[in-house]
């Protein structure tokens, strides 16, 4: 099975976002992460779904999409054409001995600490699923208190915008 | 980036949008405004059930002259008789119900609706907006309950979008493949003073149903069907549905390839026709199943290889390239990977295959080319059609055969009779012994296979279309489910004919008792009695007595026993036509349906009859 980063653009409308998550899984799809958030466009959300399937399957799970009324487009984010990112924030157990180790990783990783107290510190940080995984498994071994993940957002490489078109229909249905 | 909208490479058929300003601007109540709605987009009947929640909407619908309301018995009446009404009129069909459990009674005909593609509007009165979510009395969250088996639905407490949320819902109903909607409506909503004008301005950015076929696709479809040497027409619903049965014809006989019809296409193509070669699946024909098997191109219009058509789907026509024609892209490439796909509705795509085949044909590659070709291919169908006719046994004891009943019924009934029928036994017997030759002339719970559609669906279709003869093929098990409507029927002028075919069980569960649990026959007798073991269906009471029954709805009752009264009891139906009328037909209990694949074997492996499997002559043994 391999990943797949679909962006969902959907009328920003009540229960969008059950009608969605429903489909997956009444048609047996397990979602990875999911990320929802408005567009430029105040009626437009986005919502970025990462899914573990084979091409078919994702390819019967985009047609179903389609179906939705309140979906508007959807569109691909392949790993090589696009930037993906996921935020992180993890408070990690530190004391006089090993906080500057820590703070050390953190550099390495250009995160943040964002909380600092006398027994743990808190990090924030952003990047790619592997960026983030190899900095959490460099902070393991002090002792990893508490983990906070959002959904990957992605977004396309180059010029053009994936919500143009959209945009422009449903301005002309305005 | 690779763009998966599929819709969005194509011309957009759009709603109906406020082009034209509209004229004038009514000072109405919601509930006015909801009827005038109904009034402007042509809903001329109405079936439902008051209740508190809804309440408002009925109050300004007693004063419409245009939409009729039928009030129905129960709710899941309404919704099946909107259902009968759609497929038997070509319109979309209108139920109402009320909040809560009025609300969840509809769910069993909206999932119907929903896996037939039948255009279907459901209407529910809801809480007022402050008390949703507050487990208010008769709350259901009835958008979420259905949200998986509509196309689309509503929640409406502002009473300004009450217009627009009507003309969005039969659009989307009506459109691209048809299917189910619900508009679920505030109380206070309905209430409340609002304005009124038509046309409203709807909004639908995200719905674009592609109707028009790429002509590309075509081409290649029109390719592989000169090349073929073994085609087969697998036709469904959607032919009936895009209203293509006369471009069908055309096609079938400018290719002169075999036509095979699934159960929801029946009438889409006349069973009198010689290239029809019957109902292909589960209890299909012999030789529309195994042309099938044995194909080398399938045509697939309309249809969705559903399991009670392929069988084993890994088995299913091993030989066979696909073309696969659909409205639905999600539908092409679902079960049965296609070599050309072709989204569109199946008329465009018939009419412009028509047209690709005649270049063809000009180029000498189709026409009398192709037939000779496909004479070898002629040789083997009629061998099979000979040789495994559908037929059937009379019984020993000189009991009725139900197959004779149901045969004799499809006889003496007028020409353009319409035939709706319950689910199991005397539905596959129905689609069997009973010549379709017209469109909308056969209603059946095909996807879901929901017992008790018969009676309500048959009131629907009789309320459509009055001029027409209406007779219910229905189970004694299917009739107790919801023959209340019976009552509505006789009430409310629509006289529509029953025939229960009473063998005293649920005979297609107890067939594969029969088959397949050694012949222990665990609560599948319905009329047992003390007397009873429990095992013999029709040696235990008549309880109820559905003469008795009918008679107390206010219908004619009538009983048949004996082969040589069945002619003269159907007349004597056939001449009623001022009230319901409802035939208990006492059949032999163990009839089967044959032919059969067995659940989960492949139709390779299609039996006859009882341990008859067809030779094919490529048995290895023979």
């Amino acid at each position: 099975m391999t990943k797949h980063t679909l962006s969902v653009l959907v009328e920003n409308t009540p229960g969008i976002l059950t009608r969605i998550a429903a489909l997956f899984a009444r048609r047996g799809f397990n979602i990875d992460s999911l990320a929802v958030g408005v567009t430029e466009h105040p009626d437009i959300s986005r919502i970025t779904i990462v899914v573990n399937v084979e091409s078919l399957p994702l390819e019967q799970v985009t047609k179903q999409l389609n179906k939705l009324v309140n979906v508007l487009k959807i569109v691909e984010l392949e790993d090589s054409q696009a930037i993906h990112r996921e935020l992180v924030l993890v408070k990690v157990r530190a004391d006089n001995e090993t906080r500057s180790q820590i703070v050390e990783i953190v550099q390495l990783f250009r995160a943040k600490t964002v909380d600092v107290s006398p027994e743990a510190v808190t990090i924030e940080a952003t990047g790619g699923s592997d960026k983030l995984g190899a900095m959490l498994k460099m902070l393991e071994p002090f002792g990893i208190k508490e983990l906070v993940q959002s959904g990957t957002i992605a977004i396309g490489r180059g010029a053009r915008s994936i919500t143009d078109r959209s945009l422009r229909a449903l301005d002309r249905s305005a | 980036m690779t763009e998966q909208a599929t819709g969005a490479h194509h011309p957009q058929p759009r709603a109906r949008s406020a082009a034209q300003q509209p004229a004038t601007v009514e000072h109405v109540t919601g509930a006015q405004s909801l009827i005038r709605s109904l009034e402007e987009v042509g809903a001329e009947i109405v079936f439902g059930i008051p209740g508190g929640a809804i309440l408002p909407a009925y109050d300004p619908m007693m004063d419409s002259s245009k939409v009729r309301h039928i009030l129905v018995r129960h709710e899941q009446g309404a919704g099946h008789a909107a259902t009968g009404y759609a497929q038997a009129t070509g319109k979309v069909g209108v139920c109402m119900a009320t909040s809560g459990p009025g609300a969840t009674n509809l769910v069993t005909p909206i999932a119907d609706a929903h896996m037939d593609s039948v255009p279907l509007v459901a209407i529910t009165g809801q809480v007022a907006s402050k008390s949703i979510g507050t487990d208010a009395f008769q709350e259901a969250d009835i958008c979420g309950i259905t949200m998986p088996i509509t196309k689309h639905n509503w929640l409406v407490t502002d009473p300004a979008e009450i217009p627009r949320t009507i003309a969005e819902a039969f659009h989307v109903a009506s459109t691209g493949r048809p299917g189910p909607v619900l508009v679920d409506i505030a109380k206070d909503a309905l209430q409340a003073q609002t304005t009124f004008s038509w046309p409203p301005h709807t909004d639908l950015p995200g719905y674009r149903p592609v109707t028009k076929p790429h002509s590309k696709q075509i081409r290649e479809a029109a390719k592989l069907i000169s090349q073929a040497a073994r085609p087969v027409l697998y036709v469904g619903g959607g032919v009936l549905k895009a209203r293509a049965t006369a471009e069908l014809k055309v096609l079938a006989e400018l290719t002169g390839a075999p036509v095979t019809t699934t159960l929801m296409a029946l009438g889409a193509f006349p069973d009198s026709h010689p290239q029809h070669l019957g109902m292909p699946g589960m209890h299909g024909s012999v030789a529309a199943v195994t042309a099938l098997q044995k194909s080398d191109l399938i045509i697939a219009l309309g249809a969705r290889f559903d399991d009670r058509v392929t069988g084993k789907l890994d088995s299913f026509a091993p030989y066979a390239k696909v073309v696969h024609a659909d409205i639905d892209p999600a539908e092409i490439g679902k079960n049965r990977a296609a070599d050309v796909p072709i989204v569109g509705d199946a008329r465009e795509v018939i009419a412009d295959l028509i047209v690709a085949l005649q270049a063809e044909l000009a180029e000498g590659r189709s026409g009398e080319a192709a037939r000779e070709r496909y004479a070898a291919w002629w040789r083997d169908l009629d061998r099979w059609r000979d040789t495994y006719p559908l037929g059937f046994d009379q019984p020993a004891d000189g009991s009725l055969a139900p197959q004779q009943v149901i045969q004799r019924i499809g006889q003496l009934a007028p020409k353009d009779t319409i035939y709706a029928a319950g689910v199991g036994q005397h539905q596959m017997w129905a689609a069997h012994f009973i010549g379709y030759e017209q469109p909308a002339t056969w209603l059946n719970s095909g996807g879901a296979g929901t017992m008790g559609y018969a009676v309500p669906a048959a009131m629907g279709a009789k309320a459509g279309r009055p001029d027409r003869t209406v007779w219910a093929i229905d189970g004694d098990g299917c009739f107790q489910m919801t023959n209340q409507e019976l009552v509505t029927c006789a009430l409310n002028n629509i006289p529509v004919k029953i025939a229960i075919i009473n063998n005293g069980a649920l005979g297609m569960v107890r067939q594969w008792q029969t088959l397949f649990y050694n012949q222990r026959y665990s609560n599948t007798v319905l009329h047992s009695g003390p007397e009873s073991d429990g095992t013999e269906a029709c040696a235990g009471t008549r309880v109820p007595d559905f003469v008795k029954l009918s008679e107390a709805m206010g219908c004619v009752g009538l009983r048949c026993e004996r082969p040589e009264d069945l002619d003269a009891v159907i007349q004597q139906a056939n001449a009623i036509n001022d009230r319901p009328v409802v035939v208990d037909f006492i059949v032999h209990q163990d009839a089967m349906v044959w032919p059969m694949v067995a659940a989960g074997t492949s139709n390779d492996e299609i039996l006859a009859a009882r341990g008859v499997r067809p030779d094919f002559g490529d048995s290895e043994d023979d």
